[in-house]
C-alpha cells in the first residue's frame, strides 16, 4: 500500500547507522560482550576495542587519547563540560558566557546554574545567526570561568567565529589568574569542519556519534590535558576518572569507525551536500514567492538549509510533506512540547509570526539530485494550498 | 505514514479539510488567535430562517496554524453547519476535540480557537442586526 520511496531531509536530527559500522559493532554485544574494566581476556577484548576507537577520534581530533572522554551523547558531554567546570572552579559566584543560540543541552544547562546563582551573559547574534566577537570580549569579566559557544548551529547552519573566539580567550588568560576555559558544542560541525581542537584554542569539545552515521547513545567530549573539570556522576574511575559508568562498548566502536569513515570522505561529503542545498534554494525561491532564506549560504555548514514561507505555519508544511514520504523538521518547535517559535530564528531578529512558517532540510551523504526533484514536485502544491486556507493574505 | 501526535481524524481533517474558503456577503466573521502564536482562525457565517428559527446556512474557514488548529476548524465547521444559531453557540471545545478522536494536551488550546471563533462570528453576526 505504502511503497512510496521515503526521502530523508532531516540528518540534522539524526543519520542512520552506516552497513560498514553496524558490521563492526555487531561482535561486541554478544561473542565480544566482556567489560573492559575486567582484567580477563573476555574482558580485554573489549579494552581493545574502546582504545582503537579512542586512537581513532584522538587522530581525528589531533589530540592525546587521554583526551577523549567517551559519553552517553552530546548532551551528556554539555552537561559534564558546563557543570563540571562550575562545580570545580570554586569561585562563589562565578561567571559563564554563552550564546542565545544554543542546542538546548547548554542553554538549559545554563539557565539551570543561573537559578542557582551562576552569573551568565548569552551573547547576541545578527541576522545570520551569527555571534558577535566583541561582545564576547567585552563581556569577559573577573569572575568568568566559562565560555561555550557552538561551533555551528543544529537549525541554521551558522558558523561561529571559534577561531576568534579563541584568540580573545588565550589573549584574556595571559594576564588572569583563574583561566578561563573554553567549551564548544561541535555536534553539528564535526562531519564537514576541520574542529581540531588545538587550532582553536578550545579546551572542551563535545560530540555525538549519531550525527555522523554512528550509534544513537554515544558521544565523546574532549578535554584538554590540564583542564580543571569535575565528574557528574559518582562511581567507577572509568574514562581518566572524568565519567563514571561501564563503557558502551559497541557504541564506541560504532563511533571510532564512523569518525574514520568521515575522515575519508570529509571533503567529498561537504561539495556533495552543498551542492544540493544551493540546489534546493534556487528551485524553491524560484517556483515559490515570498520565501526566505533563514541565515546565509556562505557562512553556514553545506547541509543545512532553513526556509521560511511567509503567511502559513511550518508544522502544516511538514506533515503535508510527510504525506509524500518527505522527512524535514520545523524551524517552530511546535511538535516538540513547546509552542514556542525557534529561540535561534527569534535571537536572529526574525519576527514570532514569520519563525512560525520555517521548515529545515538537512542533506546527508545518501540524498541525491533526485530527492530535491522530489521535493519539487510536492512543495510548491503544499505552499499554494496552505496559503489559501490562511486568512493573511 | 506514521504519527503518534494526531489521532486519524485529525490527519484525516487537516488532510482534506471541510469548508475551507471564505464567504463575500458574511452575514459575521469571527477571528480569533494571532500569528505571533502561530494560530490564526477565521470563520465566516452565512445565517438563513427555517419558519422563525434563524440557523447557520453555510460556513467556511481560514485558518493559519498547525495540524491541530486546522482540524478543528474543520470540524467546527462540520458541527455548526445546520444548526440553529442557540444550538451553535453550545458547540464546546470539548465537543471539537471529542469528535476529532482526541487533542494532544499541547495542543488542546486549538480545540479552545475554534468555539471561540464559532461564538465570534455569532457575536458579530448578532451586533449588526
Amino acid at each position: 500500500m505504502n511503497n512510496q520511496k521515503k526521502i530523508y531531509l532531516d540528518h540534522s536530527a539524526t543519520t542512520p547507522v552506516d552497513r560498514a559500522v553496524l558490521e563492526k559493532m555487531l561482535p561486541y554485544f554478544t561473542e565480544k560482550f566482556g567489560n573492559p574494566a575486567s582484567i580477563h581476556t573476555i574482558g580485554q577484548e573489549g579494552i581493545i576495542a574502546v582504545d582503537e576507537a579512542r586512537e581513532k577520534l584522538a587522530e581525528f581530533l589531533d589530540c592525546k587519547t587521554s583526551e577523549i572522554v567517551f559519553t552517553s551523547g552530546a548532551t551528556e558531554s554539555n552537561n559534564l563540560s558546563i557543570k563540571g567546570v562550575i562545580k570545580a572552579c570554586g569561585l562563589k559566584k562565578p561567571h559563564i558566557i554563552t550564546t542565545a543560540i544554543e542546542h538546548l543541552a547548554v542553554l538549559e544547562t545554563c539557565q539551570y546554574l543561573e537559578r542557582n546563582g551562576v552569573d551568565v551573559t548569552y551573547l547576541k547574534v545578527n541576522r545570520d545567526g551569527i555571534v558577535d566577537i566583541k561582545e564576547l570580549e567585552q563581556s569577559i569579566k573577573e569572575n568568568t570561568v566559562l565560555v561555550s559557544i557552538m561551533f555551528a548551529n543544529n537549525e541554521v547552519g551558522s558558523i561561529q567565529p571559534i577561531k576568534k573566539a579563541g584568540k580573545i580567550i588565550e589573549k584574556a588568560n595571559q594576564s588572569r589568574k583563574n583561566k578561563i576555559i573554553f567549551h564548544t558544542d561541535a555536534v553539528q560541525a564535526i562531519q564537514y569542519l576541520d574542529c581540531r581542537p588545538e587550532i582553536y584554542n578550545v579546551d572542551l569539545m563535545s560530540l555525538s556519534a549519531h550525527k555522523f552515521y554512528g550509534p544513537k547513545g554515544v558521544g565523546a567530549l574532549y578535554v584538554k590535558a590540564g583542564t580543571k573539570i569535575e565528574k557528574m556522576q559518582q562511581g567507577g574511575h572509568q574514562e581518566y576518572n572524568k565519567r563514571a559508568g561501564t563503557l558502551n562498548v559497541p557504541g564506541i566502536v560504532g563511533l571510532g569507525e564512523a569518525i574514520s569513515l568521515i575522515k575519508k570522505d570529509q571533503k567529498k561529503l561537504y561539495q556533495h551536500t552543498l551542492k544540493l542545498k544551493k540546489s534546493l534554494i534556487d528551485r524553491v525561491f524560484s517556483a515559490i514567492p515570498n520565501t526566505y532564506l533563514n541565515g546565509s549560504i556562505e557562512k553556514s555548514l553545506p547541509n543545512i538549509a532553513n526556509i521560511r514561507f511567509d503567511k502559513i505555519e511550518g508544522e502544516s508544511i511538514l506533515l503535508n510533506l510527510d504525506f509524500a514520504g518527505i522527512a524535514v523538521s520545523t524551524g517552530s518547535a511546535c511538535t516538540s512540547g513547546t509552542l514556542q517559535p525557534s529561540h535561534v530564528l527569534i535571537a536572529m531578529g526574525i519576527s514570532k509570526d514569520k519563525a512560525h512558517g520555517s521548515i529545515r532540510f538537512s542533506f546527508g551523504k545518501n540524498n541525491t539530485d533526485k530527492d530535491i526533484d522530489k521535493v519539487m514536485k510536492v512543495l510548491p502544491n503544499i505552499i499554494v494550498k496552505l496559503r489559501k486556507m490562511s486568512p493573511i493574505k | 505514514m506514521i504519527n503518534s501526535l494526531y489521532s486519524k481524524e485529525v490527519i484525516k481533517h487537516f488532510q482534506d479539510p471541510h469548508n475551507m474558503g471564505s464567504i463575500k456577503d458574511a452575514d459575521g466573521i469571527g477571528e480569533v488567535g494571532n500569528p505571533t502564536c502561530g494560530d490564526m482562525m477565521k470563520l465566516y457565517i452565512k445565517v438563513d430562517k427555517k419558519g422563525n428559527k434563524e440557523y447557520i446556512a453555510d460556513i467556511k474557514f481560514e485558518t493559519m496554524g498547525c495540524a491541530a488548529a486546522i482540524a478543528t476548524s474543520s470540524m467546527v465547521t462540520d458541527l455548526a453547519k445546520g444548526k440553529t444559531i442557540e444550538e451553535a453557540l453550545e458547540i464546546t471545545n470539548k465537543d471539537v476535540s471529542h469528535q476529532l478522536g482526541g487533542l494532544p494536551p499541547i495542543k488542546e488550546h486549538c480545540s479552545n480557537l475554534a468555539e471561540e471563533a464559532i461564538k465570534a462570528a455569532i457575536d458579530d453576526y448578532q451586533s449588526k442586526k
